[in-house]
């Protein structure tokens, strides 16, 4: 106990010099940087090191306590007690090495001594090393107040020593505890040896030697399968052939889902297929039109100049990719979820062709110089428009009928988001091309309100609907929250109608409609928070599915975007963000996260999950997951340094730095975006070449479909005569 | 909810939803500025030239890069000289049957603003060039250069506009580069293109956001003539100050410029520009449509001064608004 004493009032006096750092870190705060004192956040990082600080004193404190009750224990506990536990830890070997110490007791005394130096090093070892007392405090003068980047600098230095004051602390702390912790055991080592020395031989053999039994027993593998072969008679047995070294994980297969009909297979297969066409030109497209910003002379070719290819790319990847991509997926899940036949198949091929006939159009009048007259995504003019408009149109019929004639009572909320979407779009699409409000500002109210609605309530509307379908489906069990998802649905229309205008924050547009629209912005925290919580709350207790599956990885990434990239938009919104990312590249990287993030990502997804079912045949799975993460990473690379050159591209104009900087300033970040579009740009040929797999790909001949399928001609060319 | 399994009924509500709100937020306010709202007294319409020059400017997809509005805050003060009005687009209207209206506001800002392009850089020649390729005058620039708007021709005709461009970038090509009427009417739109003074008694909204450290706020030090050069100057003159022979002259070793003698027909030139030499393109009175202040002034003729081997004297502030005083009178009365 005596000795214990600087152990315990060396902490206490240490604790007591901590307890002064903040305090004396705070006084510089409010002394020498009275103009830092007063931002929110620096306080905010003062409370954090304070909070810290708290902590590592409790934590000294429970240290301390825990010393003094070890000690206790130590002195007053049961010696006897404790040795029996560390008899029933010993291990086999060290058994062994008691054994063999026994039976040549009194000859060969020092096996014992062998036996207490295993012990020490055990336990030396077990104290750990003294490395952690290398780490030296970094002291560091506060400098003087510096300008706007001096901010982060001083608070820098500010906190590196009291960090390392607190580091340090606690690892000294630590080491004693340590220290002294060794010493003891090292004394009950000796001990414990000494005990062991004077055990009773029938202790010996009863305690030891089937302690020693026990340690040694395994299984033979056999416990529960036995010898003989299984007896499968409803077969569920599913026995993988040896595994061999796989090189990529393996991932559970396709469910194979037989009744669907061929023909409608074909028209979902079709769709799926022009899609993945339009994402790799479109994708092409953008890619080129991102190096362009570097190689700006590299063509002079009227078609393929950057303002007429940009629209190209944007309405691609719009109205071909993502929408043919949803209509197709769409077409399976509307019958599905209501249980019966799709209305007209025939429909469905008018459609198809009207979108793509749309699409192509569209794509040569803009490289022609044929566009709208500058709206962003309305590039398209109105009779190639209408072409889209009128595969919408028939595509909502179609629905409708089927839904009118399900089987089910209910109608699945799927079908609520899909519907909608194709409804609200029809509206979107009039409002954006009727004449009759579109000259001066109102081009541009209506511009705000199309852009956006286009973006929420067409693609993200549509794609929620068909998450609430797969996601369930692939994860086996049922949604999280069926409430969850309608009020989504209710506040989504709510507040994402309003948000159209914050494209146009301190234009000449009515304020109290930019207010409105930054309003609807924070809005949007409802229905993004409430589908998050709801598909995430359905992975519960599944997670363990996502390792073995290549559908959920793609479903969860996106849901992690619908998140982050929805709550980013609404940052986006507000007055000040707008002063500093608005008209930037900033923007560029934002709307990348959200149709890419978001959308395609829960689109391949889907499409990863459909395909199988319709054809039987299945991508490699190495080529799926080159697929995910050259989109992951590309889109990570061509994003963030996007956002980080938008910001300082921003900041340098609010600073009034000459234009032309702000252009050079961003070449780094360009070409970080041409090679993060790359990486995207190569995972979009192997999910075409995954398509390619799925839906074209020969199959070798099945011996035995084969077999089975010759002996039932044979059957029908000779039939058995009738007895 | 027996209401939700009815389709007709859950998709008839969910559509009224929609549409009374796209009404409120989109059509409603769409129409009220449609008809409240009529162009300003002193704009003047689109010449039949510009009018053309529009829909080149449209069909290139300009509008990706170039925004046409002055925010009001602060940062944009450099675009215009004051923020938008409704009325500044109340006169345009649907462009064509095929074509929508295009007031051409955008949503990015990768190039310049051209809300105010025609008073900030009206001469023809320097927009020529640069729309033959904008790295001839702009070496930064990545904007797209637009050879296909010119022709090269052996033997120009009188009427011809022959544009200046160095051989680097002629590829080869002999002969001398024509615009074609595309490339004069795609200028004809740039120059329009002018901010219309608010009529008297119109209120003017403010510029927001005010940057807090004013240029003024540290005296001796003044606006830095560097950055003005760079800003204002620097697309004719290059950042080398040698010009580009036959189209911007150079002030490196320029007599203007170094000899103190001509400090009035310096100022003269920054604040009323300068047309007085056949074998250059014409200046634009920079100076008074960026509305230089005596220390802005001061600061681009002491960096010009000081710059690629210049020797002049050193002028202050205080010298300077006095021949500004004079030559803003003689501007005046001439």
């Amino acid at each position: 106990m005596q000795r214990l004493k600087p152990a315990i009032t060396v902490p206490f006096l240490l604790c007591i010099l901590m307890m002064m750092v903040p305090a004396a870190a705070q006084e510089a705060g409010k002394t020498g940087y009275s103009l830092l004192a007063t931002g929110p956040w620096w306080r905010g990082l003062m409370l954090a090191l304070a909070v810290a600080m708290l902590a590592v004193a409790a934590l000294m404190v429970l240290k301390v306590i825990e010393l003094r009750n070890s000690s206790n224990q130590r002195s007053g506990a049961d010696e006897k007690e404790r040795y029996q536990e560390h008899l029933r830890r010993l291990t086999s070997k060290q058994i062994d090495a008691v054994l063999q110490y026994k039976k040549k007791q009194g000859n060969h005394t020092g096996v014992m001594r062998l036996l207490i130096t295993c012990l020490i090093t055990a336990t030396l070892a077990l104290s750990g090393s003294h490395q952690l007392m290398a780490q030296a405090p970094v002291s560091s003068e506060p400098s003087s107040l510096l300008g706007e980047g001096g901010i982060i600098i001083t608070i820098i230095l500010v906190s590196i020593p009291v960090l390392a004051t607190l580091i340090l602390l606690t690892v000294r702390l630590s080491n004693m505890a340590k220290r002294y912790r060794r010493r003891a055991q090292l004394i009950e080592a000796a001990a414990f040896a000494d005990y062991l020395k004077s055990l009773p031989d029938e202790v010996v053999e009863n305690v030891l030697k089937k302690r020693k039994a026990a340690l040694d027993y395994s299984l033979s593998q056999q416990e529960l399968s036995g010898t003989q072969q299984p007896d499968d008679a409803r077969g569920l047995l599913q026995i993988k052939g040896e595994p061999g070294l796989p090189v990529v994980a393996a991932k559970k297969k396709a469910l194979p889902r037989p009744h669907i009909d061929p023909r409608l297979s074909r028209l979902v297969l079709w769709y799926l297929g022009t899609a993945t066409w339009w994402l790799l030109f479109g994708t092409t497209v953008g890619e080129y039109v991102g190096i362009k910003f570097l190689a700006p002379d590299a063509d002079h070719l009227p078609w393929l100049s950057f303002g007429r290819l940009r629209p190209v790319h944007t309405n691609a990847v719009f109205w071909g990719w993502a929408s043919l991509a949803m209509l197709g997926l769409g077409y399976y899940i509307v019958p599905r979820v209501s249980n019966v036949k799709l209305a007209s198949i025939r429909m469905g091929w008018y459609a198809l062709y009207c979108i793509n006939a749309s699409v192509v159009i569209g794509t040569i009048c803009l490289m022609a110089g044929i566009n709208n007259g500058g709206g962003e995504y309305r590039e398209y003019t109105w009779p190639v428009m209408l072409l889209f408009g009128i595969g919408l149109a028939l595509t909502l019929i179609n629905y409708w009928k089927t839904i009118a004639a399900r089987a089910t009572k209910q109608i699945y909320i799927s079908n609520w988001y899909i519907v909608s979407a194709v409804i609200f779009t029809i509206v979107i699409a009039l409002a954006a091309y009727l004449p009759y409000w579109q000259n001066g500002l109102g081009e541009t109210i209506i511009q705000g309100y199309y852009m956006h609605q286009g973006v929420g309530m067409w693609f993200m509307l549509f794609t929620l609907g068909i998450v609430y379908y797969f996601l369930p489906q692939q994860l086996n069990k049922p949604i999280y929250s069926y409430s969850l998802g309608i009020l989504a649905f209710w506040t989504q229309i709510l507040f994402y109608t309003l948000i159209g205008s914050h494209h146009f924050v301190f234009s000449s547009i009515p304020w109290w409609l930019q207010t409105v629209a930054i309003v609807g912005s924070m809005g949007m925290a409802i229905p993004v928070i409430a589908g998050t919580t709801n598909f995430l709350m359905t992975f519960k207790g599944a997670w363990y599915k996502v390792r073995d599956s290549y559908t959920l990885p793609f479903f969860l990434v996106g849901i992690i975007f619908y998140f982050t990239g929805s709550m980013q938009g609404s940052a986006e919104a507000f007055r000040f963000t707008n002063l500093v990312w608005h008209f930037t590249d900033f923007t560029v990287a934002h709307s990348h996260l959200t149709m890419y993030g978001i959308i395609s990502f829960l689109l391949w997804a889907c499409t990863y999950a459909v395909v199988p079912r319709l054809t039987g045949r299945e991508a490699p799975h190495w080529s799926i997951g080159a697929h995910f993460w050259m989109a992951l990473v590309g889109l990570l690379f061509y994003s963030v340094p996007l956002m980080i050159g938008g910001t300082l591209k921003g900041l340098a104009w609010m600073q009034g730095k000459p234009f032309i900087e702000s252009v050079e300033l961003m070449g780094p970040y360009w070409l970080w975006r041409a090679i993060g579009g790359s990486l995207m740009w190569l995972s979009h040929i192997f999910f075409a070449y995954n398509m390619y797999k799925m839906i074209a790909r020969k199959e070798a001949i099945d011996v035995r479909e084969t077999a089975i399928l010759q002996l039932q001609k044979a059957a029908t060319l000779h039939p058995e005569p009738i007895a | 909810m027996k209401f939700f399994d009815n389709h007709k009924m859950l998709f008839t509500v969910a559509t009224l939803f929609f549409v009374v709100l796209t009404i409120l937020v989109a059509i409603i306010p769409a129409v009220n500025n449609q008809n409240r709202n009529r162009p300003l007294p002193g704009a003047e319409p689109l010449s039949a030239e510009a009018a053309k020059g529009k829909a080149v400017f449209i069909a290139n997809g300009c509008v990706a890069c170039h925004t046409q509005q002055v925010r009001n805050v602060d940062m944009d003060k450099i675009w215009g000289s004051r923020p938008g009005v409704p009325a500044d687009y109340a006169g345009i209207t649907r462009t064509s049957i095929w074509q929508n209206t295009a007031t051409l506001m955008g949503t990015e800002r990768t190039g310049p603003d051209l809300t105010d392009i025609g008073n900030r850089q009206p001469s023809r020649d320097w927009n020529l060039v640069h729309l033959y390729n904008p790295r001839i005058v702009v070496e930064a620039s990545v904007m797209p250069a637009y050879p296909w708007l010119f022709t090269i021709k052996d033997t120009p005709d009188e009427n011809d506009v022959v544009v200046n461009v160095p051989p680097d970038y002629m590829k080869g090509k002999k002969g001398k580069v024509v615009a074609t009427s595309d490339a004069l009417n795609l200028v004809a739109y740039l120059q329009s293109l002018k901010q219309v003074q608010l009529p008297d008694g119109m209120p003017e909204p403010a510029f927001l956001y005010k940057r807090e450290i004013e240029q003024s706020t540290t005296p001796g030090k003044g606006p830095d003539g560097a950055a003005l050069y760079i800003a204002n100057c620097q697309s004719c003159h290059q950042a080398n100050g040698e010009g580009l022979p036959g189209a911007f002259p150079p002030l490196k070793g320029s007599k203007v410029v170094n000899d103190d003698a001509n400090l009035e027909l310096y100022v003269d030139i920054i604040m009323n520009g300068y047309d007085a030499r056949p074998e250059y393109g014409a200046m634009a009175p920079i100076g008074t449509i960026m509305n230089f202040s005596e220390q802005d002034v001061a600061a681009i003729i002491n960096h010009e001064r000081s710059s690629w081997g210049n020797n002049g004297k050193k002028v202050t502030p205080e010298e300077i608004k006095k021949i500004m005083d004079f030559v803003k009178l003689k501007a005046a009365t001439q």
